[in-house]
């Protein structure tokens, strides 16, 4: 097996970190406003919800999640006579977003917290509801707050996706692992893996910077 | 005074400990134009923030167009009022803040369309129009597509006097709407409050410093103190034989 070879399955592992990442930072951002905005709410049961799951996603491990959803989930569904088992890729990108979405929540919920409650008292004189206060006054201030730690967020998420390798998905670092039992070639296989991770992080905060400009353009617009 | 729009019934507004409005009766006619004058921390924003429904009051009645305004008629008497109850009163309120309080996200434009759309359901062009004239009359015709912080503190203010009408209210509360800018910005600030006392049969309530604006354009003054009202009347009377000591120390401190 030549160098050259190692580029095709490396590829391929590549695209699938690629998707993991695009599809659990997408899905994970879902989460986290949703839980950090019902974390705010005055509704009881809602509130209750979010705080817990913020709670137990943050304090526990990603790992652990992942084989908890892969490994038990489908006992614990078969014990109850339901079909609990996850594709692997459900499984990771679940266990992904779950945990970006509960980190994710806390930035969300600061950055709301953070808008001064002079627009939220302008909002009321003008006699918005609640609702549309929230969505039109506040949430839009409230982004470009976020965008810092998203970026930050999604790039340990990219890098989190190594772990999904251990359910045997075929992501970068589960080929890398495969040429490497093959080959015995340790240097090469983990120093191209290291520069293809450092690569694809590189790229995505480029990315977020990009979302990061476009966000906050009225805050740069010139007299 | 026979129907006025403005009325607080003994109302009593407390922080904690601390009573801010201590009974206060106070009376606005339709259409007068009163400035509040005072020294600070005597309850006069509380006074507008009451009325724009932005703090609650634990005592008395306050009635806005005959309606209490903090309760509603129950099976047995009045009971505090639900959101449904506030948003409808709100609705002949209009309050033009010290920090102007735009929106910075939106240009001017859309800082004066934004509630007349979403709030009272005008169309786009609609609200458009209207904004544009506001923007006539408060002299930022040109302005209408910039953003907030590309603006000077005056012409900001301006927009939020313009954002204010937008909602056509019956009532207008200024609240100290020149403290916050610089000296030279304030004339053109004042002239456009003054153009409207002048122009339209708007009730207006004033929080001010500016004592010989007020007194150009008020038909009556009230001097606040502790929470009391300690001294009111038509404004040559009050600025130049004022009853009461207090009047006149807080006058002569504010005037030298
Ligand atoms: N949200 C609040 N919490 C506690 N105290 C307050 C609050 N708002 C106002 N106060 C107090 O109420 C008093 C009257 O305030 P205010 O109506 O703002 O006075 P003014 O506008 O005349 O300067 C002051 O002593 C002020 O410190
Ligand atoms: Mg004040």
């Amino acid at each position: 097996m030549q160098l050259t070879d190692y580029i095709e399955p490396l590829m391929q592992g590549a695209w699938v970190t690629v998707q993991l990442t695009l599809y659990s930072t997408v899905l994970g951002a879902v989460l986290a406003f949703a839980s950090g905005i019902g974390k705010l709410s005055r509704h009881r049961t809602i509130n209750a919800i979010c705080v817990a799951y913020i709670e137990l996603f943050r304090g526990t491990s990603l790992l652990v999640q992942l084989f908890w959803l892969y490994f038990a989930l489908p006992l614990a569904g078969s014990a109850i006579g339901i079909d609990l088992r996850l594709p692997p890729v459900l499984a990771g990108v679940l266990a992904l977003s779950l945990n970006i979405g509960a980190y994710g929540a806390e930035v969300v919920r600061g950055a709301i917290a953070s808008v001064h409650p002079d627009q939220r008292e302008a909002a009321r004189a003008l006699n918005f509801t609640e609702r549309q206060t929230l969505w039109d006054i506040v949430i839009p201030q409230a982004i470009p707050e976020m965008m810092p730690p998203f970026g930050n967020l999604a790039v340990q998420n990219l890098k989190d996706t190594a772990l999904v390798s251990l359910i045997s998905l075929g992501d970068l670092t589960f080929r890398a692992e495969q040429i490497r039992n093959y080959t015995q070639d340790s240097t090469t296989i983990y120093s191209m893996l290291l520069a293809m991770y450092f690569g694809m992080a590189l790229v995505l905060t480029v990315l977020m910077r990009g979302l990061e400009r476009y966000v906050t353009r009225w805050r740069r617009a010139r007299s | 005074m026979n129907d006025p729009i403005i009325k607080f019934d003994k109302v009593i507004k407390r922080f904690g400990d601390l009573t801010v409005l201590d009974e206060l009766d106070f009376e606005v006619g339709r259409g007068e134009k009163v400035s509040i004058i005072g020294p600070s921390g005597s309850g006069k924003s509380t006074v507008l923030r009451i009325l724009m429904t932005l703090e609650g009051i634990e005592g008395g009645v306050v009635t806005v167009n005959g309606e209490p305004l903090w309760h509603e008629q129950g099976p047995d008497g009045l009971k505090p009022a639900s959101e449904a109850h506030l948003r409808k009163m709100r609705a002949q309120l209009g309050m033009v803040f010290q920090q102007f309080n735009l929106f910075p996200h939106m240009t001017v434009l859309r800082n004066i369309t934004e509630a007349p759309v979403k709030v009272l359901g005008l169309s786009k062009a609609e609200a458009r129009e209207r904004a544009e004239e506001l923007l006539e009359l408060v002299g930022l015709a040109d302005q209408a597509q910039k953003y907030p912080h590309q603006l000077s503190g005056g012409q900001q203010q301006r927009v939020g006097i313009a954002r204010a009408l937008a909602m056509r209210p019956n009532v207008l509360l200024f609240d100290e709407p020149t403290s916050a800018l610089d000296p030279e910005l304030v004339g053109e600030v004042l002239t456009v409050i003054g153009r409207l006392a002048e122009e339209h049969d708007l009730t207006m309530l004033l929080v001010t410093h500016e004592m010989r604006f007020a007194r150009e354009i008020s038909d009556r003054v009230c001097f606040f103190d502790q929470g009391q009202i300690r001294e009111e009347g038509a404004p040559e009377e009050l600025f130049t034989d004022p009853k009461e000591d207090r009047t006149r120390e807080f006058l002569k401190a504010v005037l030298d």
